[in-house]
């Protein structure tokens, strides 16, 4: 079978791309996270101007493609001097700009998710809060964020999901990821069908891997809180 | 039941202390007008109830105490102070406050001790071992001491109320605000929150109390006030509204509440 045959051969190259797909991946939802929580508390801010900017973030980010957010963030802070040298192979100067674009297009998608979790919080709650004499931000931390991280994380293992699927765009500004090191292997056995199917496996194969791991996560935290 | 007659006797002595005075209270909640001009006075030791058909704003009214609502005219003394006036420090005026809600509002990521010991280690800043003991007594107060390892979700309705009123009592507030404690109770479990209120009352808690008990309107309350369409429209002691209510509006309300067979 084709399939095994180029596995076998070029099993090299798939795997190393895989690595480097899992390294955007992780530190794309780690900064994205970050920023999403920063963007939320914004949408969530009494003050106008903040408020504001992070609607139109979010209304920006979620409009328009993500490999033109990515071209957009890649040439427009070609100004910075990234530092040199190459991570895994691939080089810094390169996937810094990536992990940045997919970070911020990340963001706003968590962002909502943040929001909307802390927004199912019943009213209640901060009532109650806010009644014993806290003030926004104690009820914010000792009472409503505690109940919206039980919305918010499944949500978030979704878009940790979503993104290792994501990364696949980085290709574009040539770094040797899955989708990349694919075409490498398909330009050197004309032979594309397989290879999709390699990778298309690894890919499945990642996600369910992380689907189990975030289960065994719910299912803890759940047991911790009655 | 000597206790309760020096108590009441303390009641009297401090009565003419005025808590809360109100006075053109006006609340819209965009062109609905839902408090209409209230003028009152809530004194010291006083068990006010609020009685009044649905939608007439006794929910608003008794939220405005608070300042849960803020009101769209009018101002409110409490102790001499003005906090409609704009940045008076809300979470102070709330510390004195307790409010205890229909629907409890426990808090649901907390035990029932951590629920009473909160607000008194983050807002008052008292030391937890103190605040155990604090929230230990309490909840013997409440008659569920048993209960303080438990988790709301866990709890009866009955049993959530009695735990929101600890928690209410453990700031030591100079008020009690109740808005339908006993509304979203099974029929059973009723009376068991009713005689603790009751038990505060005699104490001599001051409390504003809305409530469609009627029974525990007759008995508990020092003064009955009935609300009808943003307004108060009458006001007096339990005899009065009940056996010789002056408005058309209060006969027909109470014909409607209280069934006589
Ligand atoms: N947040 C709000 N926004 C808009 N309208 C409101 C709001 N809260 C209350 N209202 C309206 O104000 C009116 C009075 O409401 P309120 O809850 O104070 O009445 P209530 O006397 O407590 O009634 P109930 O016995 O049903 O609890 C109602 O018509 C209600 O629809
Ligand atoms: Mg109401």
């Amino acid at each position: 079978m084709d399939i095994l045959e180029i596995f076998t051969q070029y099993y090299d190259y798939f795997l190393r791309g895989t690595r480097t797909t899992i390294l955007v991946a992780i530190v794309t939802v780690i900064l994205g996270t970050v920023l999403g929580c920063a963007i939320a508390l914004m949408r969530l801010s009494k003050i106008k101007l903040l408020k504001g900017f992070s609607r139109l973030y979010i209304t920006v980010i979620r409009g328009t493609p993500m490999l033109v957010q990515l071209y957009i963030v890649y040439y427009q802070l070609n100004f910075i001097s990234y530092p040199n040298g190459k991570i895994f192979g691939v080089a810094l100067d390169r996937v810094i700009p990536c992990i940045l674009a997919l970070s911020m297009n990340s963001a706003a998608y968590i962002a909502e998710v943040i929001r909307s979790g802390i927004q199912a919080v019943d009213i209640g709650q901060t009532e109650a809060a806010r009644s014993c004499g806290m003030n926004g931000a104690q009820a914010m931390r000792y009472i409503v964020l505690p109940q919206a991280v039980k919305n918010i994380l499944p949500a978030i293992g979704n878009e940790f999901v979503t993104m290792v699927k994501e990364t696949s765009i980085i290709q574009y500004l040539g770094i040797s990821d899955l989708m990349y090191n694919n075409g490498i292997v398909i330009t050197s056995t004309y032979n594309p069908l397989p290879c999709y199917y390699i990778s298309a496996i690894i890919y499945l194969a990642l996600n369910i891997i992380l689907g189990k791991g975030l289960n065994i996560f719910e299912v803890r935290m759940k047991r911790s809180e009655r | 039941m000597e206790n309760s007659t020096e108590k009441n006797m303390e009641k009297n002595t401090e009565k003419n202390a005025i808590l809360f005075e109100i006075e053109g209270l006006c609340k819209n909640f965009g062109d609905v007008k839902v408090l209409k001009n209230i003028d009152e006075t809530i004194y010291k030791g006083d068990v006010m109830v609020v009685i009044g058909p649905s939608g007439s704003g006794k929910s608003t009214f008794i939220r405005c105490l608070n300042l849960l609502e803020t009101p769209t005219a009018g101002t409110i003394v409490f102790e001499g102070k003005n906090i409609t006036e704009k940045g008076y420090n809300l979470n102070f005026h709330r510390q004195k406050v307790g409010m205890v809600f229909q629907q409890f509002n426990l808090f649901n990521n907390l035990s029932v001790m951590e629920n009473v010991t909160i607000s008194l280690e983050k807002v008052k800043k008292i030391a937890p071992k103190d605040a155990r003991e604090k929230a230990v007594t309490l909840l013997k107060r409440v008659g569920l001491a048993e209960k303080a390892d438990a988790y709301p979700s866990q709890l009866s309705g009955g049993q959530k109320q009695r735990i929101a009123i600890a928690r209410a009592l453990a700031m030591e507030p100079d008020v009690m605000l109740f808005d339908e404690p006993t509304s979203a109770l099974d029929p059973e479990m009723v009376g068991e929150v009713l005689q603790v209120i009751k038990n505060l009352a005699e104490e001599g808690i001051t409390m504003v109390v809305v409530t469609h008990e009627m029974g525990f309107a007759r008995k508990v309350a020092s003064r009955v006030v009935f609300m009808d369409d943003g307004k108060i429209l009458e006001e007096g002691t339990p005899e009065d509204i009940f056996e010789h209510p002056v408005h058309e509006r209060t006969r027909d309300f109470l014909a409607k509440v209280i069934h006589v067979i």
